[in-house]
């Protein structure tokens, strides 16, 4: 299993990602967005950050970018493919995964420590975590607002996509807990096919114990663990 | 050699050369016009006079402060670049590596524009740090603003917050500490100064510098438009009413194009075929091609219809003076152009050759085959031909009247009345928590910084070498002013801002290094302003030899006043890096346990002068700087350095606004615990007022926790010391209780302390 992280021009959080994989032992490269090569990565990663600089609207330039033909592609293949924050406003551009983040209901960006649930028991990211238990992870987003129509909603509710939640530190989904307004306190979302997973904090920014809070690296080991079963 | 002028205005009445009449309009005294025409041999043109009124300006050539900043203490064995000698400091933190950090205002952009005039003074100063070759990996701000109840105030701190964020989340370097007061002498004039810092290999450094004839020239990053156009000489000025009509001078930023410059800059130094690099902040072209110029002993051939401009026609004084933001002066190795060329093309963008190296130490812009001005590099920069004056100064009246403050004529508070200056205190906007302007800026992008999960005074920020690896190094950074403090006597406040600084270094488990300083005052013509610049220089000055934190480089800002306002309170903020060579040094704030004992580190003084609750409890203006007594404060420092290394604390935090009450609240809240303590422990056998005990803020002392595990050593750790230490009370399970009195639950004063600030906000 090789790890591919994509760099586009206003990427931040790019080397953030390559670090956390490393530091759990994964080999990882980095793909800059005007090649065509995926260098042959079994799962590909889209980074946070303001891709082109979130002009227009976030990730709506990055989903032309050159490399996102392969990637695009891979995905259709049932190849891995997750983007974080920024990396999940490219997904939702693309129409990889459903629905649409919007401006935070605070009108503001905000980073903060937030806590997830686990919710789906189908999706690999979510399959293999304790539902009960609360993670800490960081949010950092101004568009972070999870939005899709009755129809897509209920189809991501039968078929088991939502793979994360936002909750308070005792676990319960509320509306004080919301940090950003999404519909249903949808964190993160997979494709239909459940091979594409997006989701707004990052648990890359939990994943090393200097930092004090390793939740997130449950999340990287759960879906390392998986996809190399 | 003719010069042909390109000033429209005048091209239409013949060839009449700027008078003395315009060069006072540009800001330049009669003196200095007089200076120009003898260094020329002739009269300037209105192009050349132009670039000599920037260059120098109080904000490019430090004209009237200079002589005083000399006065600094500047070395140690640490310092790889003395101050004023790069674009920003640079100190030998080990193994290779150096930290390059440095502060900088935008303070009167940001009165006008408070958005983008934040966002570019981020900008700013990140293109400090990675013109060095260094990769920014942590930022800081100090605010001041008015009067928070005004929604002038609401205004500015919303746009400036705003700003910082936007600019500083997109580029993706953490912000990750700083401070913010408020008072009603900043109504008119906020400050906003920003400070970053970053890590680069020792002996790949980049240098300000030019030299090689023949080398080629280039402008890189974003076109330059009209935008900013005298704004250093804007900022040499009062604000007035009439300032509203420079808005032309303040810039706009893209913080994405900053970023895209930052990985090409990094790039075409790490190629080694980069002579010299430079960013344009105030006063553009002109002052990168003689700065570097001089530096290189060079001259400087510069065709300026080869500058990317982002309209037409822009005059060549336009061009030379723009401030654009996002924009590089590089001199590279001749052969090597289309190295340099291909990473910017990578990064898509704009690279353009725009001259050459030569060895006449003059500058020659030439427009539209024309030479528009010919003039010394030498002379128009810092240390060169740019002027220096002793300004006169004269203590004001209002010293003595605060000299006279006696604290018998203030009611002490009574056990009863606790409860509501504790109320005061944390819902204060000088004390309560930040959190509403720190979660718009992204603190943790880049995974270094580790106050995330663990507060702590200062910011520490591990260092990672620039190729990716970790090492058990952290930077340890804060920035640090009461302005207040200053303003009752300059020469100890100024002292207290550097020993307060250090402090948070040392309780959060790290050893101060070296010092960039924001001078914010007033009108530097104006006496009694000038006496607070040069008494806050001097303590400053001495302060940083007794700590041995030199001071590496900084920023002058003056004419921080108004004509309604007057002058602010002289602002002298202090950047402070300190270094944490081992991980497990690492200190925090927050109580661990309850049963750990509380004990108050450092001399007590029954105080209360130019506390948060005299000047806003008790109403009381005019009062001394508080007790402070520096040598007593380095050797508490040293002595809690040495107890941390011990590991025989679980906690330490500092005492500062709000005093004893505000520092035993802030670490039990961050634990999620409370405290019970006796005041009576305190003033010992002297018995303080209880208001000295509980809010007044003596410096040098730090609330320290301490398991019952290693008790029995600490205290015989701390006798070694010499420093006075008493034990106050214990850490408990939930409450805040006063001489056996709960005044509140921890939750009912984190909903107090956490949502005050947004409470006013919204």
């Amino acid at each position: 299993m090789k790890f591919g992280v994509v760099v586009f021009p206003g990427s931040n959080c790019d080397q953030d990602a390559v670090d956390a994989l490393t530091l759990m032992g994964q080999p990882v490269v980095k793909l800059w967005h005007k090649d065509h090569d995926l260098q042959g990565c079994d799962f590909i990663l889209l980074p946070g950050g303001f891709a082109h600089g979130d002009y227009l609207r976030t990730g709506a330039i990055a989903r032309f970018s050159p490399i996102m033909n392969e990637v695009i592609a891979h995905a259709n293949r049932g190849g891995y493919l997750m983007g974080i924050c920024n990396g999940f406003q490219v997904l939702a551009e693309a129409r990889l995964v459903p629905g649409v983040l919007l401006r935070n209901l605070s009108q503001k960006y905000t980073c903060k420590n937030i806590y997830l649930k686990p919710q789906s028991s189908s999706v690999l990211v979510s399959a293999g975590l304790d539902k009960e238990q609360p993670l800490k992870i960081p949010i950092a987003h101004g568009d972070g607002r999870y939005y899709a129509d009755a129809d897509t909603l209920k189809q991501l509710n039968d078929n088991d996509q939502v793979i994360f939640r936002y909750c308070d530190e005792t676990g319960a989904i509320t509306d004080a807990a919301n940090p950003n307004g999404s519909l249903e306190n949808i964190a993160g979302v997979a494709n239909e096919r459940k091979n594409v997973f997006g989701m707004m904090p990052h648990p890359e920014r939990a994943a090393d114990p200097l930092l004090g809070n390793t939740d997130g690296r449950l999340i990287l080991e759960q879906l390392v663990t998986s996809v190399l079963a | 050699m003719e010069i042909i002028d390109q000033n429209p205005a005048e091209q239409a009445s013949a060839a009449a050369l700027p008078t003395v009449e315009t060069a006072r309009k540009l800001g330049l005294l009669p003196e200095e016009f007089e200076r120009i025409q003898s260094i020329l041999g002739r009269q300037p043109n209105f192009t050349e006079l132009s670039i000599f009124s920037v260059m120098w300006s109080e904000h490019c050539s430090y004209k009237n402060s200079i002589v005083w900043l000399k006065t600094l203490p500047r070395d140690s064995e640490r310092m790889l670049a003395k101050a004023g000698e790069e674009n920003a400091g640079l100190v030998d933190i080990g193994d290779g590596l150096a930290c390059s950090f440095k502060i900088e205002s935008h303070n009167h952009p940001s009165a006008l524009e408070p958005y983008q005039g934040a966002a570019t003074g981020v900008g700013g100063i990140n293109r400090d740090i990675f013109t060095m070759g260094a990769r920014p990996i942590a930022q800081l701000n100090s605010l001041r603003f008015g009067d928070l109840n005004l929604p002038k105030t609401r205004r500015l701190l919303r746009g400036v917050v705003k700003g910082i964020g936007d600019y500083g989340n997109a580029f993706g370097i953490p912000t990750v500490g700083g401070e913010v007061y408020f008072d009603e002498c900043y109504n008119t004039n906020p400050l906003v100064n920003a400070f970053s810092a970053g890590i680069v290999e020792v002996g790949k450094v980049a240098k300000a510098t030019s030299y090689g004839v023949g080398n080629p020239v280039f402008i890189v990053g974003s076109a330059t438009g009209k935008d900013g156009i005298h704004g250093a000489t804007f900022a040499s000025e009062d604000i007035s009413a009439a300032s509203t009509e420079k808005l032309p001078a303040v810039q706009v930023g893209d913080p994405f194009m900053e970023k895209l410059l930052l990985e090409a800059t990094l790039e075409i130094i790490a190629s080694g075929y980069v002579i010299g690099i430079q960013d344009m902040g105030a006063a553009g072209i002109i002052c990168s091609t003689s700065e570097m110029s001089a530096k290189g002993e060079h001259g400087m051939i510069i065709d300026l219809d080869k500058v990317p401009t982002r309209q037409a026609n822009m005059e060549p004084f336009e061009i030379l003076l723009s401030e654009s933001q996002e924009r590089m002066l590089v001199v590279v190795e001749k052969g090597k152009e289309d190295i340099i060329n291909g990473i910017f093309e990578k990064w898509d963008l704009h690279c353009a050759q725009i001259g050459e190296v030569t060895d006449t130490q003059r500058l020659h812009f030439y427009r539209n085959g024309q030479l528009v001005a010919d003039v010394p590099a030498h002379d128009l920069v810092l240390g060169g031909g740019a002027p220096q004056y002793h300004r006169e100064y004269r203590e004001p009246a209002y010293i003595q009247e605060f000299a006279k403050f006696d604290a018998a004529t203030v009611a002490d508070v009574t056990p009863t009345e606790i409860g509501a200056v504790a109320k005061h205190l944390l819902t204060h906007p000088n004390v309560c928590s930040r959190r509403w302007i720190y979660e718009q800026y992204d603190s943790m992008v880049g995974t270094a910084n580790r106050g995330t999960n663990a507060p702590s005074d200062a910011a520490v920020v591990r260092v990672k070498t620039p190729d990716g690896k970790s090492t058990d190094k952290s930077i340890v950074i804060t920035v640090d002013c009461n302005s207040r403090y200053v303003n009752a006597n300059p020469y100890v406040g100024a002292q207290i801002a550097v020993a307060e600084a250090a402090r948070n270094i040392v309780c959060s488990g790290g050893e101060p290094l070296a010092v960039t300083n924001n001078l914010n005052f007033g009108n530097p013509y104006v006496p009694e302003v000038y006496w607070h610049f040069v008494e806050a220089v001097k303590g400053m000055g001495e302060a940083c030899r007794q700590f041995s934190t030199p001071v590496t480089g900084g920023n002058v800002s003056f004419y921080n006043q108004s004509s309604d306002d007057g002058p602010v309170f002289p602002t002298p903020t202090i950047g402070m890096l300190g270094l944490m060579e081992d991980t497990n040094n690492r200190m925090t704030l927050n109580f661990r346990q309850p049963g750990d004992a509380i004990y108050l580190f450092g001399q007590s003084s029954n105080d209360i002068a130019s506390s948060e609750y005299l000047y806003s409890y008790r109403g009381v203006k005019a009062s001394p700087a508080p007790a402070f007594d520096m040598e007593a404060e380095l050797a508490m420092q040293q002595a809690l350095n040495k107890l941390i290394r011990q590991k025989l604390v679980q906690s330490a935090h500092d005492l500062s606004d709000g005093g004893l009450f505000v520092a035993l609240a802030e670490s039990a809240m961050a634990g999620n615990l409370g405290f019970d303590i006796q005041t009576a422990t305190v003033g010992g056998s002297e018995a303080f007022r209880l208001d000295a005990v509980l809010f007044g803020e003596a410096q040098g002392r730090v609330v320290v926790s301490v398991s019952a595990a290693q008790k029995e050593a600490f205290e015989s750790a701390v006798a070694d010391s010499g420093v006075p230490c008493v034990q106050i009370g214990a850490v408990t399970e939930g409450a805040f209780v006063i001489d056996d009195q709960t005044l509140m639950s921890v939750a009912d004063a984190k909903a107090l302390y956490d949502n005050a600030l947004g409470t006013i906000m919204a």
